[in-house]
């Protein structure tokens, strides 16, 4: 990787031809006519598809219960387009250059609709997205419903009632989506290498859209430059260049630019709550019910549905809390906008961010100290394991213990002194917050959902060869995430190498019988699980064949520093390397059942497993031009037992500098017509090194028994909790100035709208006003 | 009807001849017709920095020039820095420092310390800071980056 020597899909040298898509340029509109003609006599163009030509292969994304409204997603739009930016053609041309020419000479007439950009907007128009919700609600599961929770609500000393709403984000790896599909007629098989988080799903997904055998469908995975989600579900585009290969029997690719990929893939986190609180006088929660919207775009995505973020929000949503009575509706509404997929946190930034502030205002209200209302509903140590309202069981953690660890690094870190320092002008606020994180979602907990491909679990295979080096498989594929060294490091331990002796194959459905992929703060979890199954089976084997040469019990030898000796006696030993070479050579001289095969296999399946972190956010607020910088932030966490601590400290900063991302710079907006309005990076603002914060980290550890290496996910955390954070301290910051946010992100307009008349002018101003 | 040129450029410091279209970018030039696929595309709009190279020792985002702008020039690409397979003090504290995890973005911030550095040897953390962010990242948050960039012109100041 730093030697530019990396592979990533629009590396991988090819003979292929090339791939560009005719988009819709409007939100909502019947298709009249597509005209190829022009496109398709241009010089280097190898044809120019419609869905027609295709014939039509669709994705459907159902979740198996009543409230579920299904709607099929065309790879290619054919008679109505529902967001701009979607695929209507493509063209095929022997250069990026001519295919991008040809695919602007593509006439296609439409009759432009009103557009349903916000979710209210489904009742205002004719023409519904989806003829089958003509409201436009495509899911309404009334999840949990307490009949006395109005009740507790008419008898409380202070009931709550806000509105919380966040901004359509875009996950927006550094490297966009790629793929490109060979046809290799040796095996009958088309081979699609794409830039993807979820290998074997892709392989299913493409399978039933072209209504093939999985069999004749191999998915290869080379690098990924990042996914956050926007990769854990099969992209329509995906399915029309592996159409087009397998049609032509020719190599065809794909490399989605920047610009198509802030407006035409997959989005996150548009959701909207109303919340009513019940709390007594004392601070105590004693009911919470929640209506939770969500904007899920046009389509629902292969695999996970649009159901990923509204049962998700409902379903998880008390966290670290002791609620009291608990009632959550979750609705996911049609838009004329791109669809959703899941995004780093999946619906716990929002249910967090509003759980956090329902604390905060609670505490305003009743005059109660902010984090000693936090402490007194929080989960104790007492209570484990706890199930809440939500029939959520939580197995013991360190809320408590985190939380207040927060607090006195806070104070450690002087950052009430520093908030006071008034010299300079600016306006500075603390932001304390506290929450858990369920990860690693085993197929128990994944089956609740009811899609018809349930994930959860995961297999691995190991075997050694010869010279005593291990290959092993996972279906987990880790870009970034240093899965080479944690999974080495897991598998190494229990054969007594070194980490360097255990090679990582990922990605490859030929060579990984199965798995679920990457994402959802599983993959050590789950995918490390199933490796320490499969080392332990090796393990045992190699134990039996060096017991046989010691002539003891096999569970006295000890695997340790590449030898396998015996327990009491260290001086019988045998190196590992000659151990496996005596197996495969000299097999006839071994008695031990199946030990020519030095292999092992395991898989695993947890409930999952909740993490836990509190963070704390220090900003500075300019009160003339509103920016906003975070300058010190702090995170205590607990992921149970940390397997490497430099990978864990990687994704809690990375976690993080997406939270504030969310809170402060990123938001796709959207013309009134429906049109993206930052679809480049100029108008889509990721942050840059000036914008993110030292993050300085401190680790609890609550192993967990629910995982094989008492470890627990924790991929997500920091994208959790940095949104709240952040908002928290803006609040704090600006308190006394009007009304403290309850949406984000926070943009400097905001600041100075909120600020009003208390804003600082800026020199021209205060020149004018003299 | 295509207007090819001939350009000529020293690429890591070997003569390179090559025929592209006017319009053809140094970074696809680059990756398609050198086959130096280490440096990436991010954008293509100059601002995620993930094709920053060097041009007579300046970084310069390969996106936004033309092949045939750079005519008679030398270019620098991330292939370039490690030597006889060892790898360079500045790719070293990037491993050292954990400055990346997908690995797509880090050629062009290498590019960009590389050229920086040779600049401006002695600069503080906030200014590494500031030239960083010229470049965007995804996955880390930037303290490793910025830690190792500064590492490196510690031990770059210390070893005349």
């Amino acid at each position: 990787m730093l030697r530019g020597e990396g592979t990533f899909v629009d590396d991988i040298h090819r003979d292929a031809l090339h791939v560009a898509f005719v988009r819709s340029p409007v939100a909502s509109g019947w298709v009249r006519e597509i005209d190829t003609a022009e496109a398709a006599a241009m010089p280097g163009v190898v044809g120019v598809f419609t869905g027609a030509d295709l014939g039509h292969p669709t994705l459907t994304a159902v979740l198996d219960r009543p409230e579920f409204v299904p709607t099929a997603m065309p790879m290619l739009a054919a008679d109505k387009v529902r967001f701009a930016g979607e695929p209507v053609a493509a063209v095929l041309a022997e250069s990026r250059y001519a295919a991008e020419d040809a695919a602007e000479a593509v006439w296609i007439e439409i009759e432009e609709l009103p557009a349903v950009v916000d979710i209210e907007d489904n009742a205002r128009v004719e023409v519904p997205v989806h003829d089958v919700a003509e409201d436009g609600v495509l899911l309404d599961l009334q999840m949990f419903l307490d009949p006395d929770l109005e009740t507790t609500m008419s008898q409380a000393a202070l009931v709550l009632d806000e509105q919380f709403s966040f901004g359509r984000v875009a996950a927006s790896p550094m490297e966009a989506r790629a793929c490109l599909v060979e046809w290799a007629p040796r095996d009958e098989q088309i081979v699609v290498h794409i830039s993807t988080q979820i290998p074997h799903q892709v392989r299913s997904g493409i399978a039933q859209a072209l209504r093939l055998p999985e069999r004749c469908v191999r998915v290869v995975v080379p690098d990924v430059g990042g996914g956050f989600g926007v990769k854990t579900v099969l992209g329509r585009e995906e399915v029309v260049v592996a159409a087009l290969a397998h049609k032509l029997r020719r190599a065809v690719r794909w490399t989605e630019d920047r610009q198509e990929h802030l407006m035409a893939a997959f989005h996150g986190h548009e959701q909207r709550f109303h919340v009513r609180a019940a709390f007594d006088s004392t601070g105590s929660m004693l009911a919470l019910d929640a209506d939770i919207r969500v904007n899920v775009g046009a389509y629902s995505a292969y695999p996970f549905s649009l159901g990923v973020e509204p049962l998700m929000a409902a379903s998880e949503m008390p966290g670290v809390y002791k609620v009291g009575k608990y009632s959550a509706r979750g609705r996911g509404y049609a838009s004329n906008k791109a669809p959703t997929a899941p995004y780093r946190g999946v619906s716990r930034p929002q249910i967090v961010f509003v759980m956090e502030r329902l604390m905060d205002k609670a505490a305003a209200a009743l005059g109660l100290d902010r984090i000693d209302i936090r402490l007194r509903n929080t989960i104790a140590d007492t209570d484990f394991p706890y199930t809440g309202p939500n029939f959520v069981t939580y197995e013991p953690g360190s809320y408590v213990e985190a939380l207040q660890r927060c607090v006195t690094e806070v104070e450690r870190a002087g950052w009430a002194t520093r908030k006071q320092d008034a010299t300079d002008g600016l306006l500075r606020g603390i932001g304390i917050i506290n929450f858990s994180e369920r990860t690693a979602f085993g197929t128990s907990v994944m089956g609740m959902r009811k899609m018809p491909m349930t994930p959860g679990f995961e297999v691995a295979h190991v075997r050694m060869d010869p010279t005593g080096h291990v290959t092993l498989t996972s279906g987990t594929l880790g870009h970034g995430q240093g899965h080479e060294t944690s999974f080495a490091q897991v598998v190494a331990d229990r054969l007594g190498l070194t980490p360097d002796q255990v090679k990582l194959r990922q990605g490859d459905t030929d060579l990984a019988a199965f798995g679920w992929g990457t994402w959802g703060s599983r993959s050590l979890v789950v995918g490390g699980g199933a490796a320490a199954r499969a080392a332990d089976e090796l393990a045992g084997k190699l134990r039996a064949i060096a017991g046989e040469i010691f002539g003891v019990e096999p569970h006295r030898i000890v695997l340790a520093d590449g030898l396998a000796s015996v327990d009491d006696k260290p001086e019988a030993n045998v190196e590992i390397a000659a151990l496996a070479a005596f197996a495969h050579f000299q097999s006839h001289q071994v008695n031990v059942n199946d030990s020519q095969l030095l292999e092992g296999r395991g898989s695993f399946d947890p409930p999952g497993m909740f993490s836990n972190a509190a963070h704390a956010a220090f900003v500075e607020v300019d009160p003339g031009t509103g920016g906003v910088r975070v300058t010190d932030y702090i995170v205590v966490e607990d992921c149970g037992v940390v397997v490497n601590p430099l990978i864990v400290d990687g994704q809690v900063r990375g976690g993080v500098a997406q939270g504030i991302a969310a809170a402060l710079y990123e938001e796709i907006s959207f013309s009134p017509e429906g049109q993206p309005l930052s679809v480049n990076f100029m108008d889509y603002l990721v942050p840059t090194a000036c914008e993110i914060p030292k993050v300085q980290i401190h680790h609890l550890q609550t192993p967990t028994d629910l995982s094989v290496l008492g470890a627990k996910g924790m991929g997500e955390g920091g994208t959790i909790g940095a949104p709240v954070a952040v908002a928290t301290a803006v609040n704090d910051a600006l308190a006394g100035h009007g009304q403290d946010f309850d949406r984000i992100p926070i943009l400097p307009e905001h600041i100075v709208e909120r600020l009003g008349a208390a804003r600082i002018a800026g020199p021209a101003e205060a020149k004018e006003a003299r | 009807m295509k207007d090819i040129h001939l350009v000529t450029m020293t690429v890591n410091g070997t003569e390179r001849e090559m025929a592209v279209e006017s319009r053809k970018t140094l970074a696809d030039a680059l990756r398609e017709d050198l086959r130096l696929t280490g440096t990436h595309v991010g954008c293509e709009h100059g601002i995620c920095g993930a094709c920053t190279v060097l041009v007579d020792g300046e970084p310069v985002r390969a996106c936004l020039l033309f092949a045939v702008q750079v005519d008679g020039r030398s270019v620098r690409t991330v292939e370039d820095l490690a030597q006889d397979g060892e790898l360079s003090d500045l790719q070293q504290e990037f491993s050292r420092c954990h400055a990346l995890q997908c690995g797509f973005c880090t050629p062009g911030f290498l590019m960009l310390a590389e050229g920086y550095l040779a600049s401006d040897p002695d600069p503080s953390e906030s200014e590494v800071r500031e030239v960083l962010s010229a470049n965007l990242c995804r996955c880390t948050g930037y303290e490793g980056l910025v830690e190792a960039v500064c590492a490196t012109a510690l031990r770059r100041r210390q070893t005349p």
